[in-house]
């Protein structure tokens, strides 16, 4: 299972890689193993919205199972990954690249504190599996 | 009864549990209510209980005793004797939900076959694997409309002309959702000038406009303008269909129409007092992850031949669980057998045979009927294809009483629906009611004029 | 082995099925509304009999085959039913019929009625609900209403336990509730401290499968009741499980208010490949005003010389209208038979035999496969599919393997609270013999995942087709035939 340094985790499988106040973000490996081949990507978002924290992202669908991805933080929409609607198996086979899912703009980076770093991830991860 | 156990294996059978008696193995029910004592009759043996079930028949009377003129909703059609035939093999109705697919392409491949046909009927995209019944389906194209607008847009716009009992069911539906307005069909609302009127009250708080087509008077409207206008203001356009019309008029998908449901059981299912039936539901192909109900799909196995699957399961129930939009799991599995077996024997030539003959039976008997004095034809101006509307000289029940005694079911009184339409009949008419059938209905009405 | 599909068997001009000429003078259809074309298939009669009869040999059934499938109830499915629900009477009936010309009809309704509230413990039923989702969202929507009326309208909360059929949740939020899960204990009773916690002022209500999903029967359902009364709340029981329940308890007996039947699964009437059903609700004297309309009822009580007179009332407090006419006519036929054919003693011997035929495979099947809770069970048990010792095998590759053996699977994956579940539920309908070829199929397997695992990774060899890619299902959406060009 990978787990790239250099990104913040939540708990619900959210990564998110900041760069100031812009930020991409997307699912994990984890998340993507757990799901299995997905089918489908929906966005519940269009650029230029505005979200708060909680807020839904997207439901990525596979054969088994649908999931909600959530925004770990509030703010701006500025880009989709569009290649989604098409190729929505990039979340399989590149989470953390070319399955990136949105980029925004975060309003309060404090909010982002009680994310994990990879680390601390992984071990969280173990004792999920364990 | 049905349980096959020997004493000398219940013996055996409780000895492996590890009990000396059924009744330890009950020890968790709580005893003050352990082993009530049920009220009801003793049993009877399966020649008893036939004897019994036809007694408890022959108190009715039904459209074989009739010549019926009933619709609103329900149709005597003829069914041909394929269709119950096949119907009957136990590999199609003891079998279950096709989960397994391995052991399932029987009922898998017959549900693709019916949505392919579906979509053919309706121009629509896609079809899914069934709902109750029309007036289900009816709520659940509102449901969907609903939950695409994410719950933004709370005006639903009904038209009056629309099957009461379907609007009552939309209403049913949607009263667990917080502040949605079902408008439109209020008690005055004109028919004659009633897509006009509707067409003003559409807005970009429309999340979808209901229609019927025909309507429940029969009557064959163009709703063009009015789907312009719904798409012009971003709402969505529901078509209550009739599939026997369907075999004769421009499809829903013609229209561009966003949803059409309808009820199947013209379609080689018998009346059956009411149910089962059939609820259709097509759409078009961009609300397809919306659509609530089965989907049969398309794919290949592990040696590569061609097999079909449940897919797109991820939208239902047992998956999405309080985030579905729809909670349905069993639907209509053998009536969508009946439909497809119904379409397949007729077939093109079949089918078109039927729906002419519907219309032109009707239009005689319309035409005739106006033709006594005290009758007119309500609705002069619009087309109708099966069904139509008469102004009575006396109440529709009276007229009825006085039909019953010759044996024929006269149509529906639509003064119990629509206060401002007593005396007027809805009056149906099949591919089943000869001309002779009519004549003889006409002459009944022309008699109970004059009493 | 593949059928081709009634448009690959069509052939341009072939004609099935005809009708007469018109009889009448012909009047012609406006141009506008005329429809230029219907492309369905042209075949002869004898195509579409082949057809339907080459693609019904496909299907397992519970006619050629056992179906130990948990909280589904595949039990025989008797013959009378079929021809009765056929007797002329019957199925040419409009609903829209004169009540007086169908006095039979609704005698019949009354009668079910009747007895569905004898045999659960209700006071009053409503037959229209069309299958057990729907005699659920009825549930949810008197629970919501009762509230309504009441003034009550902080009752927004639902809870359900972890083990719940998906039905249960989904039901909730279309009635416009918000979900809460309850966990289930060691014993895989609701939790009672986790309950104790949610009951305040705005619980609605609770949903209970009772016995549960796991086939056990809650040791503590009448205090678990208890509670969510004295808390202000009202019970919905999902009665998908009654099987077990026949002549043992009555629900209404203990404190449920609301009820669901599921007649395609209890009272033997055919599961049709997925339908139809037929989910009648039961409910308490309190909430009788709140039933779906319409009820049939007697309006003319009778004497010694004539039957009663029925028609049907619409309840004070109607939730309304939950689809056209008043139910699945045609299942209420098949269901009186079996209840008529049954009676108290036949009822109560369904209920013995359901859970003695259940314990007795628990007892065989836990031999080679884990039994997380280890008591006597109801109707239905439920094993985990897998071996900690044989990491690359699941439930679904046992399923796969159960066909070769000649058997449909188990439900798989649910409920979600066991890992890889295979739940089981045999029907008091099967014989010892057919238990025992199914324990042997399930020990056999066993040893195979451990000798030669690719006979099930592999499965299943001997069935018309094996393993879907499903994935491919999803991705590349086919959902017609695919219709040459004319």
């Amino acid at each position: 299972m990978k787990t790239p340094d250099g990104l913040l985790y939540a708990k619900t499988d959210e990564w998110i890689k900041l760069d100031g106040k812009e930020a991409v973000l997307g699912i994990t490996d984890f998340a993507q193993d757990q799901l299995s081949d997905v089918v489908y990507v929906e966005f519940m978002i269009d650029v230029d919205d505005q979200v708060t924290k909680g807020d839904a992202v997207a439901t990525v669908e596979s054969v088994k199972a649908a999931s909600d991805v959530n925004f770990p933080a509030s703010g701006k929409i500025i880009a989709i990954n569009e290649d989604l609607i098409d190729a929505p198996e990039l979340l399989n086979s590149d989470p953390y690249e070319g399955g990136w899912m949105v980029k925004m703009m975060i309003d309060d980076p404090s909010e982002l504190e009680e994310l994990l770093e990879a680390e601390a991830y992984e071990a969280y991860n173990e004792e999920r599996e364990g | 009864m049905f349980t096959p156990h020997t004493p000398q294996e219940i013996v055996e059978m409780l000895k492996v549990i590890g009990v000396d008696r059924i009744e330890d193995l009950f020890t968790s029910v709580p005893e003050k209510y352990r082993f009530p004592k049920l009220d009801i009759a003793d049993r009877l043996s399966e020649m008893e209980v036939l004897a019994e079930l036809n007694e408890i028949a022959s108190a009715n009377a039904s459209t074989d005793d009739f010549i019926s003129f009933l619709g609103a909703g329900a149709y005597d059609h003829y069914i041909p004797a394929a269709v119950d035939m096949l119907l009957q093999r136990g590999e199609f109705y003891t079998a279950y939900t096709p989960y397994q697919p391995e052991v399932s392409q029987g009922t898998l491949q017959s549900i693709f076959e019916f949505q392919s046909l579906m979509t053919e009927l309706t121009g629509m995209d896609v079809s899914n694997a069934s709902h109750y019944d029309g007036a289900t389906a009816a709520a659940e194209a509102v449901n969907m409309a609903f939950h695409i607008f994410r719950g933004k847009r709370k005006k639903i716009l009904v038209s009056r002309a629309v099957n009461p009992q379907y609007r009552e069911t939309i209403r049913t539906y949607m009263q667990g959702q917080e502040n949605v307005q079902i408008i439109g069909d209020e008690e005055g609302t004109d028919f004659f000038d009633e897509n006009q009127t509707f067409i003003e009250k559409i807005d970009n708080n429309t999340a979808v406009v209901v229609v019927q087509y025909p309507d429940f008077f029969g009557r064959i409207n163009d709703y063009t303008k009015l789907i312009e206008s719904a798409h012009e203001k971003g709402a969505l356009v529901t078509f209550v269909f009739n599939p026997t019309a369907l075999g004769l008029l421009k499809p829903p998908g013609a229209f561009d129409v966003d949803i059409a449901v309808g009820d199947g059981q013209p379609l080689g299912i018998p009346l059956s007092y009411g149910g089962p039936y059939l609820g259709i539901f097509t759409t078009k192909e961009k609300y397809i992850r919306k659509l609530a109900g089965r989907l049969v799909g398309e794919t290949v196995d592990d040696s590569g031949n061609r097999a079909y699957v449940l897919t797109l399961t991820a939208r239902e129930q047992h998956i999405r669980r309080e985030k579905s939009t729809s909670n349905i799991c069993t639907n209509q599995g053998l009536m969508v057998l009946a439909a497809t077996i119904y379409l397949s024997v007729l077939g093109k030539s079949g089918f078109k045979q039927v729906a002419n003959l519907c219309y032109q039976k009707a239009h005689y008997a319309a035409d005739q009927i106006s033709r006594l004095e005290g009758y007119e034809l309500a609705f002069k101006e619009t087309p109708f294809f099966h069904e139509f509307v008469i102004k009575t000289p006396k109440p529709v029940n009276q007229i009825n009483l006085h039909l019953q005694n010759h044996w024929i079911l006269g149509g529906y009184d639509l003064s119990q629906d629509y206060p401002e339409l007593d005396n007027h009949m809805l009056i149906a008419v099949t591919e089943k009611i000869s001309r002779d059938d009519i004549d003889e209905f006409v002459m009944a009405l022309e008699e109970v004029a004059h009493d | 082995m593949t059928e081709l599909t009634i448009y690959e068997l069509s052939q341009q001009g072939r004609t099935g099925v005809q009708f007469p000429e018109p009889d009448v003078p012909i009047s012609a259809l406006p141009e506008t509304f005329k429809r230029e074309e219907i492309n369905l298939p042209e075949l002869s009669e004898q195509d579409v009999i082949r057809h339907f009869t080459n693609l019904s040999k496909l299907n397992y059934a519970i006619d050629s085959g056992f179906y130990p499938l948990g909280s589904c109830t595949m039990k025989y499915n008797p013959k009378i039913n079929e021809v009765v629900s056929r007797l002329p009477d019957f199925a040419n009936t409009h609903p829209l019929q004169p009540i007086v010309s169908v006095q039979g009809n609704l005698y019949l309704m009354y009668q079910l009625q009747e007895w569905l509230q004898e045999i659960s413990g209700f006071h009053r039923v409503c037959l229209t609900p069309a299958a057990g989702a729907h005699g659920e969202f009825v549930g949810g929507l008197i629970i919501k209403k009762y509230h309504q009326v009441n003034k009550d309208p902080k009752r927004v909360k639902i809870l359900i336990p972890d083990s719940a059929h998906g039905t249960n949740p989904a039901t909730s939020s279309m009635s416009g509730f918000n979900v809460v899960a309850l966990p289930s204990d060691e014993r895989g009773n609701v939790d009672i401290e986790a309950l104790k916690a949610e009951c305040d002022d705005t619980l609605a209500g609770l949903m209970l499968t009772n016995p549960n999903t796991l086939g056990l029967f809650d040791e503590n359902v009448v205090e678990v009741i208890q509670m969510v009364h004295d808390a202000g709340g009202l019970v919905y029981g999902d009665g998908a499980n009654l099987n077990a329940l026949l002549g043992i308890l009555r629900p209404g007996d203990v404190g449920f208010d609301i009820m669901h039947f599921n007649l395609h699964k209890t009272f033997s009437t055919p599961h049709g490949g997925g339908g139809p059903g037929s989910g009648p609700v039961g409910v308490s004297k309190a909430l009788a005003e709140f039933l779906p309309s319409p009820i049939v009822t007697i309006i003319e009580e009778g004497d010694e010389d004539l039957p009663p007179f029925f028609g049907f009332y619409n309840p004070k407090h109607t939730i309304g209208r939950m689809k056209a006419f008043y139910g699945h006519f045609g299942v209420h036929i098949r269901a009186y038979t079996y209840i008529a054919m049954h009676g108290p003693k036949g009822l109560r011997d369904i209920g013995e035999k359901a859970v003695l035929n259940a314990n007795y495979l628990m007892t065989k099947v836990k031999q080679d496969y884990h039994l997380p809770y280890d008591r006597l069970c109801m109707h239905e048990f439920v094993v985990e599919g897998k071996w900690d010792e044989i990491p690359n095998i699941h439930a679904l590759d046992i399923s796969k393997r159960l066909m070769d053996y000649g058997f449909h699977p188990p439900t798989n994956y649910f409920p979600l609270i066991v890992h890889e579940a295979l739940m089981i539920e045999p029907t008091e309908t099967e014989s010892k013999q057919t238990l025992d070829a199914f324990a042997k199929a399930m020990a056999s397997i066993a040893k195979e995942a451990r000798e030669d695992p690719t006979k099930l990774t592999g499965a299943p060899f001997t069935t018309p087709i094996g393993r879907c890619d499903e994935v491919k299902a999803a991705r590349d959406l086919v959902l017609c035939c695919y219709i040459p060009e004319e």
